[in-house]
């Protein structure tokens, strides 16, 4: 479970964010509507979750080391400094996403799958390079659920919904039939 | 709706528990909600951890409020978060190493409920300390009503058991899935169906002579 490439595997499939570890579930339910804005909320979650192991490893190396029990307060003043300045690039770079994604840009910040990569990545002591191929590897299954998700609402909007489930409860329904499916990448990689 | 001055104590503490309940009708603090609900030991202990946190941080700031400049005021309120979820997390690692160990990355992520946060905003900043504190104790109560009843449901189902006392006979076959992710998010659509439902049924009789009854809004 050392190898890099294994914990990148392990995030993105076995132990999906979204799926299996329940992380980020307000994002995934709140912009799920569009395959496209999914697909690029997914890659805004997974630069910042990528950013994100870098500068907990810097912090956890280099500045935790004294004052173990900062480390809720330290991490999500980081994420939420990390948030902001991913927030004004996307600003600059490209002012029509920065309208898709909308609010749920700076909630980027109380996605629960950031602080959840950074409390999870000191508890199991990851290097630097396990830290950044978990970030990928959960930044990849959170996309990779997202896109799931919005390309099964897509098809949603012309299926008759009861009126009583429309909204949130046939989105977990829908989520729980994901999630059984993931179950059965559980024994892919119990050898290694 | 009448206007926030005019509501008593009363409502102030009650309206969290059910009508504005936190998970079960504005569908806010998902994450916890399904991820630490397989047994009912972890759902109490979730519970009172984020009740805990809600209400210190909320009759924080509204006794600061005046201190809190408006332009930081998300940071400083996620700072106020984050020290009593610190101080909660140390808490339950010296009470209970067990449960620390069973709620694992979850206590930390109180910082990120959006009910914390919510009820800071849209109360807590806004109200005198007391009815701050009614109002945190009344969604903190809430939210944990919401966490038992799923983990009442999913530890019954899932493992035959309530607190880890067998409750269904012996000839039952578990329902193994309940216990694990799948569960978690069928147990809460269903839940939030019956809720709708009743809602709906609620207001139907009610007949609203003067203004159609508004639909049941989510908060994403």
């Amino acid at each position: 479970m050392d190898n890099p490439l294994m914990i990148l595997l392990f995030a993105a499939i076995v132990n999906n964010f979204t799926l299996t570890l329940f992380l980020g579930i307000c994002a995934f339910i709140g912009v799920s509507n569009k395959i496209d804005t999914a697909l690029r909320m997914g890659a805004a979650d997974t630069f910042v979750l990528v950013l994100t192991a870098v500068a907990v490893w810097f912090l956890n190396r280099f500045v935790l080391v004294g004052a173990p029990y900062l480390r809720i307060i330290a991490f999500i003043v980081v994420i939420a400094g990390l948030v902001q300045i991913v927030e004004m690039i996307i600003k600059k770079a490209s002012p029509t996403l920065f309208r898709e994604l909308g609010i749920y840009l700076p909630l980027i910040t109380t996605n629960c799958a950031i602080l959840a990569l950074a409390v999870m990545q000191t508890g199991r002591g990851y290097s630097l390079l396990q830290g950044v191929c978990f970030g990928l590897g959960a930044g990849l299954g959170l996309t990779l659920a997202l896109l799931l998700m919005a390309s099964i609402r897509e098809r949603l909007d012309l299926a008759d919904v009861p009126d009583v489930a429309k909204g949130t409860a046939i989105v977990l329904v829908i989520a729980g039939c994901l999630s059984l499916a993931f179950m059965g990448f559980g024994g892919l990689f119990t050898a290694a | 709706m009448s206007p926030a001055s005019a509501t008593t104590a009363r409502e102030d503490l009650l309206r969290g528990v059910w009508r504005e309940n936190p998970v079960l009708v504005q569908t806010l603090g998902m994450c916890p909600t399904l991820a630490v609900t397989n047994t009912v030991a972890n759902c109490v202990a979730m519970g009172l951890a984020t009740l805990f946190v809600l209400v210190f941080s909320c009759v924080l700031v509204a006794w600061w409020k005046r201190r809190i400049p408006a332009e930081v005021r998300i940071t400083a309120f996620v700072l106020i978060i984050a020290t009593f979820v610190t101080v909660a997390d140390m808490a339950i690692e010296g009470l209970s190493p067990t449960v620390h160990a069973a709620l694992g990355p979850f206590i930390a992520l109180i910082v990120v409920n959006c009910i914390i946060l919510a009820r800071q905003e849209a109360f807590a900043a806004k109200n005198p300390v007391g009815r701050a504190a009614l109002d945190a104790l009344g969604s903190g109560a809430g939210f944990t009503i919401a966490l038992f009843l799923m983990g009442i449901v999913r530890e019954s189902l899932g493992n035959g058991t309530l607190l880890g006392v067998r409750v269904l006979p012996g000839a039952f076959q578990p329902w193994g899935v309940m216990m694990m992710p799948p569960g978690g998010f069928l147990t809460l659509a269903f839940l939030l169906l019956t809720v709708r439902a009743w809602q709906r049924r609620h207001a139907a009789r009610r007949e609203a002579p003067r203004v159609p009854v508004p639909a049941v809004t989510e908060a994403a």
